[in-house]
């Protein structure tokens, strides 16, 4: 069988990044396996600009930030198989992977990580009623097929759902030609970025209503209308606000989903809040070797982010490969490397990334990433060390749709006796 | 001239297709849809019933139980997956107890092998997610699960490779009963067969009436349905039904053979004989019933909706007989559940009824037997290996949720009667049908459709028609 040290599942910002790092941090044998027929991920169908202001300091499109990792890849010679399915990976780390020249074949791997990012939530998972004809797409559905193949899936167009796919969708199809009527949100705030409200509805006069859903789906063969309606904080309909938009194309941008698959038949431990793995400080999953970075992990907003975590998770699995080889003296469950202690997601915090920490463990700086599960305004961003507050900052506004962070200092950590749970909460002015 | 027409190409009418392909006839099929399977076929419980709910010494009973019995040799002879896990009826008082005799009487009056009455603990072994406010169970081993898209194309494509025409698209207008032929006005032209066979599902009422003075009346009765991810599969392992009330056999729980959970479906009666929309009121009133026999249902896990439409006759009874004043018109009318299970029982009676007026002889080169698309999964590792070195085509995966290959769909276009639409190429090989619901697979399904049948991608469709995907290129319009 042939082996490498780190075998990364995914070619995305998120394999790409922590490939990168691995290599920077003393691995030569890492293997990227993509299911795509090239490198980049979904970033190249995101034509749209923003892209690497926290990286690179400038603003680039998706493929121009992925063609800078691609190029760091190509530059370090970093193996990679492209149109390249993984079925399955062992907990022993047997990677089973299948393309047209190799055929089905196995891989052994010391390190794991899995960048298989997410995918978009469907009309069924919301129980949509009405027919079910062409015409329905998912937002990224349609992105592919305007940016990537140059097709127009629709010429009247109603949007439901804001997260920032379908904002993004809202001013490409119009700048593609497509009108575009009305993005719909059930929730009274959009789970989008604000720059992208601002920069994809309002410059383009598209209303956006919050608190209305779809209720109804018309048309036989192609989508002919759909009907809106308001709904009430429970999510229920509100009768008399039903309205009929004719339209010929249902975008849904409904929600991502980390693509955990591989993941639980291997038996990693899946969060029910994130749907991604529960990992530690070094983003390993609860498969020892097996680390996890991007939207698998969580879903972003930013890829900069994407690209951060995944750099952690590439420099902690070329760590893991090294110190399995001089035989695990800095790592397993020495009485000198501490313990685990767990990081609580309280007050309107809805989860934490990483979910655990081992102060002997974590880096001088250690990044909690979490999001909240409402719009807080004028509040404090707490941690607490078991009872002890040791931050307290000021946040004018938090939203569900903007991923926040705090940052943890090791010295601190290790500083404070008997540290039983380290708690990230929102608390009122 | 054909000596005889079938109308509709769901699994009645592919039934009896095929069991009519045994003979020296001129056979043709015709589907006012694009594909075969298009109508009450394709949305269903995907349920083989035991037998024991159609009332004893009707139809609907005798075809029940013979069916339920062919289906073994059918499904190896069609190489379809189908499972015997047995259904449970569920009764939740010492009240209703009586209704599950009652059942347990009429099935065992109907032939239905191996019934029994279980209690609630025997049942709790069996089924430990089933509501803790479980009385007792009918127990009818002899339910099975089945894929009726399956089940349909085969019998679809046995009758085609044995000489039966199919005429797609082609939807039938009027019949004029001629004097010893019937005359088809359809959207494509005149047809002249001297033997209708009437397998029009929720049509099948509007054709018998063309041509006779008793009338029928078909009601179409919607079922909206919910599927759930196959991490749900396993909630249960048997078929859950509710003791069965006048709309029918009530919201029943059970895995499918693909390894997914089904649930419902509701009964409400329409006109609209096309009307397949799920309703709000539809879906919720499947969510909530569900849950009244099987506990801590993952509803969250639903990947898709959809309803279907029983063929529901007044006399709630197949109606498989030569219409009296329309000599050589054969019905095959009503077929409501359990007509997905009696389907081969329905071929039979109907080649039956023709063969005892037409005495056709046999072909000796008839052939039985087909094989399904080569389903990798199936396969040993070395087996697959050999087939991806052979085709690799069967390399590389299109959908991802179900891990379907492009081998897979290539077999599924160029196999007879092979799919010309998404859902033609989703109903064969499942590509699309996991739970992203096509989202990563249908432009790639769309490019390989568009490649292989050299059709522009503008005109991929979903389901035919004008269900085309895309309406143009990037800024035509600008």
């Amino acid at each position: 069988m042939i082996s490498y040290d780190i075998v990364i599942i995914g070619g995305g910002p998120a394999g790409l990044a922590a490939a990168v790092s691995a290599r920077q941090n003393g691995v030569r044998s890492i293997l990227i396996l993509e299911r795509d027929k090239e490198l980049g991920g979904i970033l190249n169908q995101c034509i749209h600009n923003g892209f690497g202001l926290h990286t690179f300091h400038e603003e680039l499109t998706g493929p121009e930030y992925a063609a800078r990792f691609i190029d760091q890849t190509e530059k370090l010679k970093i193996e990679y198989k492209l149109n390249t399915m993984v079925l399955d990976i062992s907990p022993e780390k047997t990677v089973t992977a299948m393309n047209r020249a190799d055929g089905l074949f196995e891989i052994q791997a010391k390190a794991v990580i899995l960048a298989m990012g997410c995918r978009e939530r469907s009309r069924g998972a919301l129980n949509i009623p009405g027919y079910r004809p062409a015409g329905i797409f998912s937002a990224g559905t349609a992105q592919r097929l305007v940016n990537m193949e140059g097709y127009l899936p629709g010429r009247t167009v109603v949007i439901l759902g804001s997260g920032d796919i379908g904002l993004i969708m809202a001013r490409r199809m119009t700048l593609e030609g497509a009108e575009v009527k009305v993005v719909a949100e059930l929730m009274p705030y959009s789970g989008g970025l604000n720059r992208n409200i601002v920069q994809c509805l309002d410059d383009y006069d598209i209303p956006l209503k919050l608190s209305h859903t779809v209720i109804d789906i018309k048309g036989r063969e192609r989508v002919e209308g759909v009907t809106i309606a308001e709904v009430d904080k429970n999510g229920k309909t509100i009768p008399g606000t039903e309205e009929d938009y004719p339209c010929d194309t249902l975008l849904l941008s409904v929600g991502l989903i980390p693509e955990n698959e591989l993941s639980r038949q291997m038996g990693i431990k899946i969060s029910p809040i994130t749907s991604g793995p529960e990992v530690n400080e070094s983003l390993e999953t609860s498969v020892e070797g097996v680390f996890a970075c991007g939207n698998v992990l969580h879903v972003h907003d930013l890829v900069d982010f994407v690209s951060q975590e995944a750099a952690t998770a590439g420099k902690r699995a070329a760590e893991y490969v090294r110190s399995s080889s001089e035989k695990r003296n800095t790592r397993g469950s020495g009485a000198s490397d501490g313990y685990p202690v767990p990081v609580k997601a309280k007050g309107g915090v809805r989860y934490t990334v990483p979910m655990s920490i081992t102060p002997s463990r974590m880096e001088e700086k250690q990044t909690v990433r979490f999001r909240v599960g409402n719009i807080y305004k004028n509040c404090y961003v707490s941690v607490y060390l078991n009872e002890y507050r040791i931050q307290h900052r000021k946040r004018q506004i938090l939203a569900p749709g903007e991923m926040e962070e705090v940052s943890l200092n090791r010295e601190q950590l290790l500083q404070y006796p008997d540290l039983k749970e380290i708690t990230v909460k929102i608390e009122e002015a | 001239m054909y000596d005889v027409i079938i109308i509709g190409a769901g699994v009645s009418g592919c039934a009896c297709a095929r069991e009519l392909a045994r003979y020296r006839l001129n056979i043709c099929v015709l589907e006012k849809e694009e594909d075969v399977c298009c109508g009450t076929s394709k949305a269903n419980s995907a349920i083989i019933h035991a037998g024991f709910d159609a009332e004893a010494g009707s139809l609907m009973a005798e075809l029940n139980v013979r069916g339920n019995y062919l289906m073994d040799q059918l499904s190896r002879d069609l190489d379809i997956p189908f499972r015997r896990i047995g259904s449970l009826v569920i009764c939740r008082s010492e009240a209703e107890l009586p209704g599950l005799q009652a059942l347990l009487d009429r099935g065992r009056e109907n032939g239905v092998p191996d019934l029994s009455i279980l209690s609630r603990d025997e049942v709790k072994a069996m089924e430990p997610n089933i509501t803790d406010d479980i009385y007792a169970a009918l127990y009818a081993p002899t339910g099975g699960i089945i894929c009726p898209f399956e089940l349909n194309i085969a019998l679809a494509e046995n009758a085609f490779t044995n000489g039966v025409e199919f005429r797609f698209n082609t939807k039938v207008l009027n019949i004029e009963h001629k004097k010893d032929f019937y005359e088809l006005e359809t959207s494509d032209g005149v047809y002249e067969a001297r033997y209708i066979v009437n397998a029009a599902g929720v049509y099948a009422d509007v054709f018998h009436n063309m041509v006779s003075r008793n009338r029928i009346n078909i009601t179409p009765r919607r079922g909206d349905y919910c599927l759930l991810d196959k991490s749900a599969g396993a909630h249960v392992s048997h078929t859950i039904f509710s003791l069965p009330d006048k709309l029918g056999k009530g919201i029943l729980v059970t895995p499918t053979v693909h390894g997914n959970l089904l649930l419902g479906p509701t009964a409400i009666d329409i006109e609209d004989r096309d009307g397949v929309n799920t309703t709000a009121d539809g879906l919720s009133q499947v969510l909530e019933k569900a849950g009244r026999n099987v506990k801590d249902l993952p509803l969250r896990q639903v990947i898709t909706s959809f309803a279907g439409l029983r063929a529901h006759e007044d006399g709630h009874e197949f109606i498989i007989e030569e219409v009296k004043d329309a000599e050589g018109f054969i019905d095959c009318a009503g077929i409501e559940s359990p007509g997905l299970t009696s389907c081969p029982a329905i071929g039979e009676r109907v080649a039956q009824i023709l063969t005892e007026k037409i005495h056709p002889e046999e072909k000796p080169d008839f052939c039985g037997t087909r094989e399904c698309i080569a389903k990798p999964s199936d396969l040993t590792r070395e087996e697959y290996q050999r087939l991806i070195c052979e085709h690799p085509a069967y390399g590389n995966v299109i959908c991802r949720c179900e891990t379907i290959t492009e081998g897979e769909i290539l077999d599924a276009i160029h196999r007879p009667l092979g799919a010309r639409s998404l859902d033609g190429v989703k109903r064969r090989t499942r590509a699309g049908m996991g739970r992203c619901q096509s989202g990563f697979c249908s432009p790639r399904v769309m490019e390989i459709l568009s490649r292989e049948l050299n059709v522009s991608m503008a005109d991929i469709t979903k389901s035919g028609g004008n269900s085309r995907i895309i309406m143009g290129t990037s800024k035509d319009s600008l």
